[in-house]
């Protein structure tokens, strides 16, 4: 075992390094948006996504041809580190970055990616994912929002979509809509773009437990697009959207780390209170939410390996969401505990005491991944379902009769 | 970077389950409940596979392997709860020195660590495990090459031939080998719950032995690689939990389906294989740091114990539910696996002490001062 660089990784470590030291002086802060100041705080944080896709860091897993580096996760991985290690941000656009950009990639048309994928790295188009809708999360091919080919070809969106994150500053969404009822439905989907401000897109801003307002409604009133925003085949939606959620559960999985969910992170929190430092249950607490997030990191080297040797992490890793959100949620009662009241009124342990219940649910809900899980890693049998091969029109009506009971 | 076995240590893994597999030691722990006598012992299989020495360098006679391959050993013998009293004998041998060390080695004697806990930032006394209570019992005392004093539940102290003892001259810890053929030296061996783990408690009483220069680094370390034995021994018995589990939730049907159908279930055993793989990670990270990151050692071998401990505990509850009344009875496997889980969790420190252990590295690298 060896955790060190290959010679070529300590080279490009070192190019890193030397990069955000030039550039570090006109970084933004780690912080979210103060309230009333989230313009100026997307704004800055557009300005240095561009900076470091000009030095070459963002999308660096992209093929060259497409503004990327044609690197590996593993370079990824080495930003990530030295833009933690030095205090300073990111990219802003991780979803479109980490996912959509990769799902235009693999399905998208030529033009498609002339024309997206270089703004999008650049920051100066922001991206985000419309799949979810009020009734349809976990059960993804159950959305309802409609897309109808028009006599010329184009095609009219009407529907909502929810929880959208960053819609509200995004210039494109990645939509999923129902092109066809009267088949099963996840037969029935076509994958598009849409600008953001077409005429008929509506988005209102939903505030998280948090009270920040980072996710969003938007609505789709006759919203015409044109025939070429298809993104892969038309019906063909479900396959492009399992890219997308590959890539989610990749960039999830990888990104514990990277919400800033550390041992050390959360032992300094404590270290401070002598009282506490020496109390039995305090410790225990904090050696057991150490231990799993200890668990985490190693356990992100042995996918790191797996996909150095050219293959893919298992379908367990999208256990490490389990676990970081547990941990987390661990350290976050127990320095509340610690602290008192004053933990939850504001700064760093308020927001991660109010971001995680959301993160339980977000890129799949524990549950979700646990059925994903059993089924695919421990060979566990499915459950049955009620809705195989039953055409969506009929689908709807029978889940109305099912409630109305 | 790479975080995976190499294929020496796959090599390695494969040959100890190859070697382990000859005797039914699960039958044998079966058996064991009404007979003592009926216990497995496969020392031979220890001695033969070269396993007695695997930490020994190759000058001393040993085989120069590091504290992973170790784990990986004992984790298979966990898997099929098989006695090779590896726990009591591993440790010993990084601490002996000598011709006592090249016996060892050889596997011609049997060692047995008699371990004392290391000072925490709380508690600056070497301690030992009391025989009841939590209140923790003071390590041996040395006194020129005289130890006195008493240790309990000590692993594989029971049949060994030399014991390597940690006793304290002053506050300085030392490893003193001792011969308990002699007098002064009391071995009382008992079994608790688990046939499969034969103890003993020792005492010595002015027990004249051999003073070894190991340092308390060296002590402390030794120390910290049982830690990592007993628990790689739980996460091999918590992956063959789980095979088992898992086939059996295939062949169960109750309402018609599957008993793996129903998430109730099937979530439970995805819970067993996030705990196991998550201490996989946490085993690798332990042999990772015991052979390139000395520093790293204590917090990673501790956090070992604590996340093996914590799925075993899990994982052979786990298996006695899937298997619904029967995994309840006496004949069946799933409690073997129950008593290894229960008593483990209780041995060298416990796991508990473990976790404050990980704490306390963690709060001592942050820069706390607790108070007293
Ligand atoms: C912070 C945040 C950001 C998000 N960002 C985006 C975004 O940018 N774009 C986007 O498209 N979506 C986004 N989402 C939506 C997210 O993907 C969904 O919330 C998630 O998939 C769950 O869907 P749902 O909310 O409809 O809950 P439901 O699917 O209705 O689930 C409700 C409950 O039922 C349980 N449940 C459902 N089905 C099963 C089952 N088969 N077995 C067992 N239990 C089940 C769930 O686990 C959950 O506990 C975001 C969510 C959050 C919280």
């Amino acid at each position: 075992m060896d955790l060190n660089d290959t010679p070529e990784q300590a080279e490009y470590r070192a190019k890193v390094r030397s990069w955000i030291e030039a550039n570090k002086a006109g970084a933004p802060g780690l912080g979210g948006a103060e309230l009333g100041k989230e313009e100026a705080w997307i704004a800055e944080r557009r300005d240095w996504q561009r900076k470091l896709a000009e030095g070459g860091f963002a999308g660096v897993t992209w093929p060259a041809e497409f503004g990327g580096q044609g690197l590996g996760p593993i370079n990824q991985v080495i930003i990530t580190q030295e833009l933690q290690e030095a205090g300073v941000p990111g990219i802003l656009d991780v979803i479109g970055i980490g996912m959509l950009g990769p799902t235009v990639i693999a399905h998208g048309t030529d033009d498609q990616k002339q024309r997206y994928l270089a703004p999008m790295l650049a920051a100066d188009e922001v991206w985000c994912q419309l799949f979810s809708e009020p009734a349809a999360g976990s059960d993804l091919a159950g959305i309802q929002t409609k897309a109808e080919v028009q006599p010329d070809g184009s095609w009219k969106l009407n529907g909502q979509k929810v929880w959208t994150t960053n819609a509200h500053f995004a210039s494109y969404g990645l939509i999923l809509a129902r092109t066809n009822s009267d088949v099963p439905k996840h037969k029935g989907m076509s994958m598009f773009i849409v600008p953001m401000d077409a005429e008929g897109v509506t988005i209102r801003p939903l505030r998280q437990i948090t009270g920040e307002a980072e996710f969003n409604e938007v609505f789709f009133d006759d919203c015409v697009i044109p025939a070429d925003a298809v993104v892969g085949p038309v019906d063909g939606g479900w396959m492009v959207a399992l890219t997308t959620l590959l890539f989610e559960r990749l960039a999830i999985g990888a990104g514990s780390e990277g919400f800033g969910y550390r041992a050390d992170r959360f032992a300094a929190a404590i270290a401070s209170d002598p009282v506490a430092a020496a109390d039995h249950d305090v410790r225990h607490r904090l050696g057991k939410l150490a231990t799993d997030l200890l668990a985490l990191r190693f356990t992100g080297f042995r996918h790191l390996t797996a996909i150095e040797r050219g293959g893919l992490p298992g379908s367990e890793a999208a256990l490490g969401k389990v676990t970081a959100v547990k941990a987390a949620i661990a350290a976050g009662d127990l320095i509340a505990d610690v602290i008192g009241p004053d933990a939850l009124a504001e700064g760093e342990w308020a927001y991660l005491i109010s971001f995680l219940p959301g993160l339980k649910s977000a890129g799949g809900t524990e549950e979700i991944l646990r059925n994903m899980v059993g089924e695919r890693v421990l060979g566990l049998p499915t459950e049955p379902r009620l809705d195989k091969g039953i055409p969506f029109n009929e689908l709807r009506a029978l889940e109305k009769e099912g409630a109305s009971a | 970077m790479n975080f995976e076995l190499s294929d020496e240590q796959n090599a390695l893994q494969e040959a100890a389950r190859d070697a382990l597999s000859r005797i039914d030691t699960v039958a044998a722990a079966r058996e064991a409940l009404e007979d003592e006598s009926k216990r497995a012992d496969l020392w031979e299989t220890a001695e033969a596979a070269g396993w007695t020495g695997l930490l020994v360098p190759e000058e001393q006679g040993g085989v120069g392997l590091g504290p992973l391959d170790a784990m990986l050993i004992a984790a298979e013998a966990g898997r099929t709860l098989a006695p090779v009293a590896l726990l009591g004998h591993l440790p010993a041998t990084l601490l002996a020195e000598g011709d006592e060390l090249q016996q060892l080695a050889a596997g011609e004697k049997r060692g047995a660590f008699v371990p004392a806990m290391p000072p925490t930032d709380l508690d600056h006394a070497w301690t030992v495990d009391p025989q009841s209570g939590l209140r923790r019992s003071p390590a041996p005392s040395l006194d020129g090459n005289k130890v006195t004093g008493r240790v309990h539940w000590v692993p594989d102290a029971a049949k060994a031939d030399l014991l390597v003892v940690i006793a304290v001259d002053g506050t300085e810890p030392k490893a003193v080998v001792i011969d308990p053929s002699q007098g002064g030296v009391k071995v009382e061996p008992v079994v608790s719950y688990d046939q499969t783990r034969p103890m003993a408690h020792v005492e010595f009483d002015a027990a004249e032995g051999k003073v070894v220069s190991a340092s308390a680094d060296d002590i402390a370390r030794a120390w910290s690689v049982a830690q990592g034995l007993i628990a790689a021994e739980s996460l091999g018995s918590v992956e063959e939990a789980l095979e088992r589990s898992v086939q059996y939730s295939k062949e169960r049907y109750t309402f018609g389906r599957q008993i793996g159908s129903y998430q109730a279930v099937k979530h439970a055993l995805v819970e067993v294989l996030r705990l196991m793989e998550n201490a996989r990670s946490l085993m690798y990270y332990a042999g990772w740091a015991g052979q390139d990151s000395p520093e790293q050692f204590t917090l990673a071998a501790h956090a070992f114990r604590v996340g093996a401990g914590e799925a075993l505990d899990f994982a052979s509850r786990e298996l006695i539910s899937v298997h619904g009344g029967i995994g309840a009875t006496w004949e069946h496997d799933a409690p073997l696996f129950f008593r290894r889980a229960q008593l483990s969790r209780r041995l060298l420190g416990g796991t508990a002490s473990a976790a404050d252990r990980v704490a306390g590295e963690l709060l001592a690298e942050a820069g706390a001062r607790p108070a007293a």
